[in-house]
C-alpha cells in the first residue's frame, strides 16, 4: 500500500479509471497514513466521515459514467482556503473553531472536478512566516528531520506531501510561501501568475500578492491539477480574464532551444556551499538536456525583501481589521467599552507576528509617513518588475536558488525576525512582480537535508515552466525520493 | 530614524491593539529592527518611476449592481460571538 501512497496523479487516475482502486480506498488509506503520522503536526482538522461521504460521491460519479482525471482524488487544503464542513483557521486563535458558510473558490473547483478533501492543514498564522513556527496550534516536523523547520507559510502541506499523507496539497504564496516549505521539504511548489487562481475564500494576507498554488511530488501533478484550478472567478476583483489553457500541453516538449537566465543577484549574499554546488549541477542538467544557459541581471532584486516588508504589512495591516470581535473570530472575555473589546480582542488573538505586521504595517500607512514608506516601496516594486521584463526578452526561464540554506533548526531564528525574513530573500522578487515560479528537488545538502531549485518563468508561462522542471524530474528522480519512514 | 516607546503606543491605538509597557518594550527593538532593514529603498533613485501597486497594473472590475444569492443568515450568525435575534451584539455605545 506504500507504493499506491507514492504514485502519481496520473497513475492514480488510472487505477481509478480501471476499477483497481475505488475513490473511498484511496481515501481511507490517506487517512490511515494521517492517523499513523500525528506526531507531524501537519493537520489542523481531519474528519474521516466527511471525506469518506465525499469519496463515496466521487465513486457513485465513476459508477454513473463520468470520467476525469481528478475524479476521486485526494488532496489537502491549507488552513487559508476557507472550507465548508472542516473548521478555517488560518493557524490563528483568532479563528479558532471558524466553521465557514462557503468554500473558497479553489475549493469548489478542484471538489467539481471529483478531488476528495482529506481535511486542513496547518500553516503560519495568516500565512505570515518561513518556518511555520507562527502556527497558534504548534509547529510541523518536517519528515526529512524532526529538528528542522518544515519551511512555512505552507509548512503542513509540504510535510503532508512529502510524508505522502496527502498525494497533493494546496498551498498559497505571498513572498515565498509555497517554493520556501516546498524546498525545506523536498517537494515541488508552484505558484502561478496572481490572478490566474481565485482569490475567494482565501483568508486575505497582502491583496495584490496572495497567489494560490500546490505542493505535490512532482510538477506534472501540478500541471493536472491546474488545469481544473486555475481560471477566471468574477468574485475576485483581481481575477484575470484568458481563456481555458491545458498546463499539461508542454509536459512532451524537449528541451532544445530552451534558454535559461541565470542572474548573478541570486548567487550572492550569503548563499551556502551546499545550496550553491547543488543548484548549479541542476542548471548544469538542464544545459545537457538540451537548453542554453544565459547570464540575466536582476540588479533590483536584492530589494525585494524591504519592499516586501513594505507592501506585505501595509496591506495586511487593512486586510486584519475586519477582526473586530464582533462578527466572527475571538472576543475578549472582560472589556470596558466597544473600543476596549475591540482592542484586547486583537491583542489575545492575534499572535506576536501578525501584531508585529500589523504595526509595521499601520505606521508605513500612517499619516506623513505614507510617502517615505508605501509610496516608494511600491516605484521600487515596479523596478523589480521591469528587471523580470528585461531577462524574459533575452531567456525563457530563470534559475537558481530557492533559499540560501537547507532547513534550519526550530528557535535558531524565531528570536529575530530580521534574520527569518531574509529566508525569503530568493523568492519575494517574483512574488512582487506577480509572474509564476516553482521550487522542486534538486539534491541534499547539510545534514541530509533537501535543496529546492527555482525556476521563474514569466507572465502566463505557466505550462512552460512545468514543462521544463518535468524533463529535469524525468531526468533526475530527485523528486522521487521519500523520507525514511515513510 | 528610531521609534520611541511611545510611538509604538501610538501605532498600537491606530491599529486597535492593546500593549502594555512590557510588551511595547519588547517590540519597539524588534521595530527598529525591520525600519533599519527597510530604510534601504530611501537611497534608491525612483526619479519618473511610476508606483506598481499591483501586478499586470490591473484595474478594478466592475459588474452590475443586482443581487446575488448571500450566505444563510443564521450560519454567518453562527459565526458571531455574541448574537440575538438576527443581530451582533456588542456592548452599549449609547447611554
Amino acid at each position: 500500500m506504500t507504493e499506491l501512497a507514492q504514485s502519481s496523479l496520473a497513475e492514480l487516475g488510472k487505477l481509478l479509471d480501471g476499477g483497481q482502486v475505488s475513490a473511498v480506498e484511496l481515501a481511507q488509506l490517506f487517512l490511515e497514513r494521517i492517523e499513523r503520522h500525528r506526531d507531524l503536526n501537519a493537520w489542523l482538522d481531519v474528519r474521516p466521515e466527511l471525506t469518506l461521504q465525499q469519496a463515496r460521491v466521487a465513486d457513485a460519479r465513476r459508477a454513473r459514467g463520468e470520467r476525469g482525471p481528478l475524479l476521486g482524488v485526494p488532496i489537502g487544503h491549507k488552513d487559508i482556503f476557507v472550507t465548508r464542513g472542516w473548521a478555517s483557521t488560518a493557524g490563528s486563535r483568532m479563528l479558532e473553531g471558524y466553521m465557514s458558510p462557503f468554500d473558497a473558490t479553489v475549493v469548489e473547483r478542484l471538489a467539481r472536478a471529483g478531488m476528495v478533501c482529506l481535511g486542513k492543514l496547518n500553516c503560519d498564522e495568516f500565512a505570515m512566516g518561513s518556518s511555520n513556527e507562527n502556527s497558534a496550534f504548534g509547529n510541523v516536523l518536517n519528515p526529512w528531520d524532526r529538528a528542522a523547520v518544515p519551511g512555512g507559510s505552507s509548512g503542513g502541506s509540504a510535510a503532508a506531501v512529502a510524508a505522502r499523507l496527502a498525494p497533493i496539497a494546496t498551498g498559497t504564496d505571498t513572498g515565498g510561501s509555497i517554493r520556501e516549505p516546498a524546498a525545506f521539504s523536498g517537494v515541488t511548489g508552484v505558484k502561478p501568475t496572481y490572478g490566474r487562481p481565485s482569490r475567494w475564500g482565501m483568508i486575505a494576507f497582502a491583496s495584490s500578492l496572495d497567489t494560490a498554488g500546490l505542493l505535490a511530488a512532482s510538477a506534472e501533478d501540478c500541471a493536472l491539477v491546474f488545469n481544473s484550478m486555475l481560471g477566471f472567478d468574477p468574485r475576485d476583483s483581481t481575477s484575470v480574464q484568458r481563456p481555458d489553457e491545458d498546463f499539461t500541453r508542454a509536459l512532451q516538449s524537449d528541451l532544445s532551444g530552451l534558454r535559461i537566465g541565470v542572474p548573478a543577484q541570486f548567487f550572492e549574499q550569503g548563499l551556502q556551499p551546499d545550496v550553491e554546488a547543488a543548484v548549479r549541477a541542476a542548471i548544469e542538467q538542464y544545459r545537457h538536456l538540451g537548453a542554453s544557459l544565459i547570464d540575466v541581471q536582476l540588479p533590483n532584486a536584492p530589494l525585494g525583501i524591504p519592499v516586501y516588508y513594505v507592501v506585505a504589512p501595509a496591506e495586511a495591516s487593512s486586510n486584519l481589521s475586519r477582526f473586530d470581535g464582533v462578527r466572527y473570530g475571538h472576543r475578549a472575555s472582560r472589556f470596558d467599552d466597544l473600543s476596549d473589546m475591540i482592542k484586547k480582542s486583537r491583542a489575545e488573538g492575534f499572535g506576536p507576528e501578525p501584531r508585529r505586521r500589523i504595526l509595521v504595517g499601520t505606521y508605513v500607512l500612517s499619516h506623513g509617513y505614507y510617502d517615505a514608506y508605501y509610496l516608494k516601496a511600491s516605484k521600487v516594486r515596479r523596478l523589480i518588475a521591469e528587471d523580470f521584463r528585461r531577462a524574459f526578452q533575452v531567456c525563457d526561464l530563470i534559475a537558481g536558488p530557492v533559499t540560501s540554506s537547507v532547513a534550519f533548526n526550530f528557535g535558531e531564528k524565531a528570536a529575530d525576525p530580521v534574520s527569518m525574513y531574509l529566508a525569503d530573500l530568493f523568492t519575494v522578487p517574483a512574488s512582487l512582480a506577480g509572474v509564476p515560479a516553482l521550487s522542486m528537488p534538486c539534491g541534499f545538502g547539510e545534514r541530509g537535508r533537501p535543496v529546492g531549485l527555482q525556476l521563474i518563468a514569466n507572465y502566463f508561462d505557466e505550462a512552460r515552466l512545468l514543462g521544463a522542471a518535468h524533463r529535469y524530474q524525468l531526468a533526475t528522480g530527485w523528486h522521487r525520493r521519500v523520507p525514511p519512514g515513510f | 530614524m528610531s521609534l520611541t516607546l511611545a510611538d509604538v503606543h501610538r501605532i498600537a491605538h491606530l491599529a486597535r491593539i492593546e500593549i502594555s509597557d512590557q510588551q511595547a518594550k519588547g517590540v519597539v527593538e524588534q521595530l527598529n529592527d525591520i525600519f533599519a532593514m527597510i530604510e534601504q529603498i530611501a537611497r534608491v533613485d525612483t526619479a519618473g518611476v511610476a508606483p506598481m501597486t499591483h501586478p499586470l497594473d490591473g484595474v478594478q472590475r466592475l459588474r452590475e449592481d443586482v443581487p446575488e444569492a448571500a450566505p444563510d443568515r443564521a450560519e454567518l450568525l453562527g459565526n458571531a460571538p455574541a448574537q440575538q435575534d438576527g443581530l451582533f451584539l456588542v456592548p452599549r455605545v449609547i447611554e
